[in-house]
């Protein structure tokens, strides 16, 4: 196979780019500075199109699409932003918010949260669904850590991180629907898990649903950049440089 | 013919309140309610949440003193986790609580007390509020502005955030002071210091003007409890709990905040949300007393700083033993912020407020704990149960203004009593009804409301349920 034929051509925003065949609109668009919100999406885990933040519209397409999963194709034109997709971001935000409890003014990740640096970048100014205030429950049964269902958004991301990078796959969803929740081993307590304590997930988790132990707003910042340094290594480590 | 008076809502106060007089068959009062209208719930909310999350919930009560709340809560959650804070941090929070103080005093006696004291109780409520102040006396208002930004500035400097700070956690403070805060302190205090001293030698001037309010504002007998140092001055973060009788002898001494419950308890009357707690072995409601900048003054020998502690000496001339009126909480309030101008001083010239080791750390090591902080308007007590990993299972808090329920209802009726009397209601006279709760500075549902541009309707009902008068405030 030539090089010539692994390239694609296409515009994005009235830009005209270039891509291999393998990559989404989501990477091409980052690599050439083109900013599209996402949510469930973090660079170094596999993609799983959960969140449909990143949705894009197609010209010749009637249905958008979520970016993050969306092959690069020759002769693509792409609108990454539009009143259409402002209009669809914002009210999956609010449904997000509706969903379960998010109190960001006493939550331990204000400050340091996607959900809520998205709503303040989307514009978000109020959600016009009724909250659901469902009664969750918070598990501080581990040493270290501490989950709570209210603010878990369901993006996978700490399911993802310890399957694939931790290899230990404590995380998995449970139930269909509005009902799933993300438990560990067969929904046993945090604690008498079979947890390996990396953290990994903590640092992923882009709410306060997976937090640190007595740590709360300024005194508790994410860093899931972590990740990509992580594979990078592991990159260098498997061609023995 | 009996009738009822309402006031509601209750101007100038923080939070909502309503009033309720009763008059006999003669048209003297005799029955007088002060009713908390809302209930909170953060008792029955916060169940169930790690405890260490407890100080910022908790804070959110009160938009004015959310210091105090973070302060008792943080006490109650170091008692589970079995900790004692670094000193650095203990320094940085008693700095922290008399910002407090000073700028929620500066609210109560500026923004919502002197427009009384200025204009009179009988002005016309058009102009009966701050900026009337500032109209007639624009140094007043101006010194009242700037003690308000002096002590909100601070909190921001060291919490970042002038409401809802979240500097203080189980353990001590999240950050260590930078030098640059601390000089930016420093900088403010001399002018801080001619404030007060302008507001106190003006209150001297005009306090004689009010001798029949001071003799008829919730002015008796009973006892007052406040927190104390180990030397018996003034404390507000890190001492004991003392109760004095109206003769100033000494009830119960040296309590710490898990020995509250076994002295006192708390009554519940039909017609309010808010509590009355009492001192058990009088029961209720004799065993009722009062808390705030009046308590703390009766109970403490000395201020423990020099410019507060000649004020005090004075202050402590105006009865022979503890000062049973009420109306003087407006005096010990000034005292209160001339006090903690020259602790945060103290505080931020010591070298080692610049230690970077602020912070205990540890985990469940009880399941119970108390916590217990001076608020600006009184004794204010957390008490938490968590279950082994630290969840909360079951919270009860003592809030200031709670303790000190008793007397306001007392002062309203001996303040009704001698003011609201024949057939037609004149502004003046509910205004002093309000008045008195206004020395109280209370913290109705813990949270900053408008001052004196408030809707207000007092009705008069006969008992035929007739309105005979009504008074309309807009």
């Amino acid at each position: 196979m030539s090089v010539a034929t692994d390239v694609k051509t296409l515009v994005i925003d009235g830009i005209n780019v270039s891509a291999r065949a393998d990559q989404t609109i989501l990477e091409v668009a980052r690599e050439n500075n083109i900013d599209i919100p996402t949510l469930c999406h973090l660079d170094g885990l596999s993609d799983v199109g959960a969140c449909r933040l990143c949705l894009v519209e197609v010209k010749g397409s009637a249905k958008l699409n979520p970016s993050c999963v969306l092959k690069v194709e020759e002769g693509m034109e792409v609108t990454t932003s539009s009143d259409r997709l402002k209009h669809y971001r914002q009210t999956i935000l609010e449904l997000l918010f509706a969903e379960r409890n998010h109190v960001c003014s006493v939550c331990v990740a204000n400050g340091h949260c996607e959900l809520q640096s998205l709503g303040q970048s989307q514009g978000l100014t109020h959600v016009r669904m009724p909250y659901r205030n469902p009664q969750l429950e918070v598990d501080a049964s581990h040493e270290r850590f501490v989950v709570d269902h209210n603010r878990c958004i369901l993006c996978t991301r700490c399911v993802r991180v310890c399957g694939e990078v931790e290899g230990a796959h404590v995380w998995d969803v449970m139930g269909r629907g509005i009902d799933s929740m993300v438990i560990t081993d067969l929904c046993d307590p945090w604690g008498e898990s079979s947890c390996t304590r990396c953290g990994k997930c903590v640092q992923v988790c882009p709410t306060g649903a997976l937090s640190d132990k007595s740590k709360v707003g300024s005194s508790h910042p994410k860093y899931p950049e972590f990740l990509t340094n992580l594979q990078v290594m592991r990159e260098a480590s498997r061609e023995g440089l | 013919m009996s009738k009822t008076i309402t006031i509601d809502p209750v101007t100038r106060l923080e939070g909502h309140g309503k009033i309720t007089l009763k008059t006999n068959e003669q048209g003297e009062v005799s029955e007088a309610y002060f009713t908390v209208t809302q209930v909170r719930g953060f008792e029955k909310f916060s169940q169930g949440r790690p405890f260490y999350e407890m100080p910022g919930l908790m804070a959110r009560i009160c938009g004015i003193c959310p210091v105090s709340h973070l302060l008792a809560s943080a006490k109650a959650c170091e008692a589970i986790m079995s900790v004692t804070i670094p000193p650095t941090a203990a320094k940085l929070r008693r700095a922290l609580n008399m910002a407090q103080t000073i700028q929620s005093h500066a609210l109560s006696f500026f923004y919502l007390s002197s427009p009384d004291l200025l204009l009179g109780m009988d002005a016309d409520p058009v102009d009966r509020n701050i900026f009337g102040v500032v109209k007639v006396d624009p140094e007043l208002g101006r010194a009242g502005v700037a003690l308000r930004r002096f002590g909100q500035h601070i909190i921001e400097l060291l919490g970042k955030k002038r409401i809802h700070p979240g500097w203080i956690v189980p353990g001590g403070v999240t950050e260590p002071l930078e030098s640059a805060k601390r000089d930016e302190i420093l900088a403010m205090i001399p002018e801080a210091y001619a404030n007060i001293r302008l507001a106190l030698d003006w209150y001297k001037r005009i306090a004689d003007r009010f001798r029949d309010e001071a003799d008829h504002f919730a002015n008796f007998p009973g006892a007052f409890l406040g927190m104390v140092g180990e030397d018996d001055g003034l404390e507000f973060t890190d001492g004991k709990l003392r109760l004095i009788d109206a003769e100033g002898k000494i009830l119960v001494d040296k309590l710490e905040a898990a020995q509250f419950d076994d002295h006192f308890g708390e009554a519940v009357e039909p017609y309010s949300y808010m509590k009355f707690p009492y001192y058990k072995p009088l029961g209720y409601p004799e065993g009722s007393y009062r808390v705030g900048p009046l308590a703390r003054l009766n109970i403490a020998s000395h201020a423990g700083t020099p410019l507060a502690d000649v004020e005090m000496k004075e202050f402590k001339q105006l009865a022979n033993g503890p000062v049973p009126g009420s109306f003087y909480f407006h005096h010990a309030r000034l005292i209160d912020i001339l006090y903690g101008i020259e602790v945060i001083e103290r505080i931020f010239s010591d070298p080692t407020i610049l230690d970077t080791h602020v912070r205990a750390t540890a985990g469940v090591n009880r399941l119970e704990g108390s916590g217990v902080a001076e608020a600006p308007r009184g004794t204010l007590v957390h008490h938490y149960k968590v279950d082994e990993n630290g969840q909360m299972l079951w919270a009860n808090l003592v809030i200031a203004t709670g303790q000190n329920n008793n007397a306001m209802n007392r002062g309203v009726l001996q303040t009704a009593q001698r003011y609201v009397k024949g057939d037609k209601i004149v502004d003046g006279m509910l205004n002093r009804v309000e008045a008195v709760i206004r020395t109280f500075d209370p913290c109705l549902s813990c949270s900053t409301h408008a001052f004196g541009q408030m809707p207000l309707e007092i009705k008069l009902v006969g008992p035929d349920g007739i309105t005979l008068d009504t008074v309309r405030r807009d």
